[in-house]
């Protein structure tokens, strides 16, 4: 017997495709506005990256008020338990066939690699970008209204760590879309993530209820 | 019934509220649709007919005769005019780590011309004056003020050559003292066009096209445009005219800017505006200068003095400038140019005349200007480079200023004698400097701010002209970031080793997994 569980709520579903689709946008002019090739043009490209972070930014606040107030945030504190077993799933096991070490629950949809880089990716590097986006986007601004303090004399560093932490992104979304494959079938990961429901054993639902 | 209420207030507020910020922007006009108004050609309205006055109703035979009836009504006028530049041919200026100093005739040295000293009777052809003493004095009575040069409005008015800034004789000097008013194009480009020996020689920007000019070689004095006039930019106080130019000039005062009349943030576009802070008009609105014809990019006085059949000769390009003069040397022209960018903050320094140059193998700038990106003051600005290869003593290490002009021969002026060490001599010995009897030829630089020649905003430099990898307009300008044309080579690299090693992560995972499986579908069968 198995039923189907909600897994991931309506909002977390609009914010992940939400985020999915702006960090591919904001890759792709922010890639151009760097040089790297020449596609809608340097001015497109900039206005259309400014529109997309500011999305983004509003986005990524709505999120963290969500993750808040809802708790959810606790499912990407890092657990160093069982670490070693997902590991070994996804270098030995999963070519065997054998099952996820973990299951998921909707206490603990993560499992322990998937908490720790979401939780770096939630700390380090998101916010990283934005920082470095919006200091990039504002910071001619402390010294033409005479703010000394805050005056940052030089875009280099910002725009340079802007970079590292988009290219960093990219790599982490090859990654991403790649492990997507490695649910209990190839597509089950994406249907879950489209439809919010997975299915679950229902004694395992149990067991773990009690 | 409450809620009525309350909803239908917040309508009334909204309503009121869309009304009044609706009517201001049709009230308030775009800036520039402003100013195309406020200088758009119109019938000018006189204030006084000079033609009325009965002194002027005589026949002249001098033009100091007809200043003399200038000055029985402008009775202060004069005054103002013997203070200014134009009349005394320097200015009071400051210099870092010089001081203040009389910038001007004695001590200037460019590497067009050289010198004015020893040459005045030819050069003070762009005098306000009416002649020169005997020693090539200006004249310090003010009958000897030139009003008509600058206020002619017939367009008749001119200097004859080499009389040290005495007009042609033969004019009607009646007429023209009946038409004079505010200074036209014409009267401003008669010098101003012709700077450093002929049309456009110096600046690039400014030349006889200007005088009516069209819309595409500048929107401003555009004839199918607003058609303004010099002065309309350059105001004037007491006979001051504003505007600087950093051959002459060091300090950041007086300038005649864009942002009087367009303020510092013009653009409907915040992006852009805020590239006004670094950015200056002119570096994006004069893509190019020089549209007309062409100007002096590199001038080698060290060829000059080849005579043929012991006679000076000179050679044309394509385009019939100048290629070769015997008594100037080898020059290269340019057309349509891109501009050279610059960090400006409105201050410069100068070689003056007597300077000692430390390193004479390495480009002496004369005119270095002041910059950079740290410095809150300034600005991206565009600029015209002269180089020059000009005669240098290697032994006192200084400039020469030769004499080049003279009505006679023999007396050592280069154009007459054709003898550098001759006209060496001679020239340093009138600027009382020392010379050692040594020629050498020394490269030098100078700066000419591009401000002029403002085009189309359709023509503009766009967005990648500047943030573009390869061949940026301002790829000499690395002491900042700009994103677009600089990137960390590390950063880059790395980042481009990082994506082809996850991909190959993600290819040698996902072949062992499909590999596996379809080992343990033949296994299973
Ligand atoms: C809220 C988030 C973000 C903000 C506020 C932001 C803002 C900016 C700004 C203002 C620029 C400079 C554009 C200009 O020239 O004016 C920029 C450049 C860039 N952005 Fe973003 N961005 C954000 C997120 C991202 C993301 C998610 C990526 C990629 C995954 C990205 C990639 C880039 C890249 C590669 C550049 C070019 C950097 C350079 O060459 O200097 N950005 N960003």
């Amino acid at each position: 017997m198995s039923k189907y569980v909600l897994i991931y709520k309506g909002f977390e579903r609009f914010w992940h495709w939400m985020q999915a689709i702006l960090v591919l946008f904001l890759a792709f002019t922010g890639f151009e506005i760097h040089g790297t090739y020449s596609f809608l043009g340097f001015h497109e490209a900039v206005t259309y990256h400014n529109i997309a972070a500011y999305l983004f930014l509003g986005l990524t606040i709505f999120a963290i008020f969500w993750h808040l107030t809802t708790g959810e945030y606790k499912q990407y504190i890092p657990t160093f338990k069982n670490i070693k077993a997902q590991l070994d799933f996804y270098l030995f096991g999963i070519f065997r066939n054998a099952p996820h070490p973990t299951k998921k629950t909707l206490l603990s949809k993560l499992n322990p690699l998937q908490r720790l880089t979401y939780f770096g990716l939630k700390i380090v590097l998101i916010p990283a970008t934005i920082l470095t986006g919006i200091l990039y986007m504002f910071y001619r601004y402390p010294t033409r209204y005479g703010i000394e303090a805050i005056n940052i004399s030089s875009l280099k560093a910002i725009a340079i760590i802007h970079t590292a932490s988009a290219i960093m992104l990219v790599t982490f979304l090859i990654v991403h879309l790649y492990l997507i494959t490695t649910g209990t079938t190839i597509t089950s990961n994406l249907k879950e993530m489209l439809t919010g429901y997975e299915e679950i054993e229902e004694e395992e639902e149990n067991k773990n209820g009690e | 019934m409450r809620n009525i209420f309350i909803i239908l207030t917040f309508l009334a507020i909204f309503l009121i509220a869309g009304i009044a910020l609706l009517k201001n922007k049709e009230v308030e006009k775009p800036l520039l649709l402003q100013l195309k108004e406020k200088y758009a050609p119109k019938p000018e309205k006189k204030k006084v007919e000079h033609a009325k006055f009965e002194n002027l109703n005589k026949k002249f035979k001098e033009p100091q005769e007809v200043t003399k009836e200038c000055e029985s009504c402008h009775n202060l006028t004069a005054d103002e005019i013997m203070k200014s530049n134009h009349y005394n041919w320097e200015r009071e200026e400051y210099m870092k780590r010089r001081g203040v100093i009389y910038l001007g005739k004695k001590n200037a040295v460019n590497n067009y011309c050289i010198a004015s000293h020893g040459n005045e009777k030819s050069c003070a052809k762009c005098h306000v004056g009416l002649g020169l003493d005997k020693d090539g004095n200006i004249f310090t009575d003010p009958a000897n003020i030139d009003c008509m040069v600058c206020h002619d409005n017939t367009e008749t008015y001119m200097k004859a050559p080499e009389k040290g800034g005495e007009p042609v004789k033969t004019l009607d000097f009646e007429k023209i003292a009946q038409n004079v008013g505010k200074p036209k194009r014409s009267n401003c480009g008669v010098c101003h066009f012709y700077g450093g020996g002929g049309n456009n020689v110096k600046h690039g920007d400014l030349e006889m096209a200007q005088f009516s000019p069209t819309k595409d070689v500048d929107v401003h004095m555009g004839v199918d445009s607003v058609n303004m006039q010099c002065v309309d930019c350059h105001k004037t106080k007491e006979h001051n005219i504003s505007g600087k130019l950093y051959s002459l000039s060091s300090m950041n005062r007086d300038r005649a800017t864009c942002e009087e009349c367009h303020t510092s943030t013009p653009h409907e576009e915040e992006l852009i505006n805020e590239h006004t802070l670094k950015v200056s008009c002119q570096a994006c609105h004069i893509p190019i200068y020089a549209k007309v014809n062409s100007t002096k990019l590199y001038w080698d006085w060290s060829t000059a003095g080849k005579l043929k059949n012991g006679e000076p000769y000179v050679e044309e390009d394509e385009d019939g400038n100048h290629k070769y003069m015997s008594i100037k040397g080898s020059f290269v022209w340019g057309k349509n140019l891109k501009p050279d960018y610059v960090w400006f903050n409105g201050t410069a320094s100068h070689y003056l005349a007597g300077d000692k140059v430390e390193n004479p193998s390495e480009q002496l700038v004369l005119n270095p200007l002041y910059g950079s990106y740290n410095d809150e003051d300034s600005k991206i600005i565009p600029v015209k480079i002269h180089i020059a290869k000009q005669p240098f003593d290697p032994v006192n290490k200084i400039v020469i200023m030769p004499k080049l002009y003279d009505p006679e021969k023999g007396v050592g002026a280069f154009w007459k004698d054709f003898d550098w060490v001759k006209a060496s001599e001679v020239g340093m010995k009138e600027q009382g400097l020392p010379f050692s009897g040594k020629v050498d030829f020394i490269e030098t630089k100078m700066y000419w701010p591009v401000n002029h020649m403002v085009s189309t905003k359709e023509n503009s430099v766009q967005c990648a002209e500047c943030h573009t990898r390869k061949g940026s307009r301002i790829a000499n300008l690395t002491d900042f970031y700009i994103p677009g044309r600089d990137f960390s080579k590390i950063v880059d690299r790395g980042g481009l080793l990082m994506i082809i090693f996850a991909f190959l992560g993600v290819f040698a995972h996902g072949g062992g997994r499909i590999y596996a499986h379809y080992y343990r579908a033949r296994r299973g069968k």
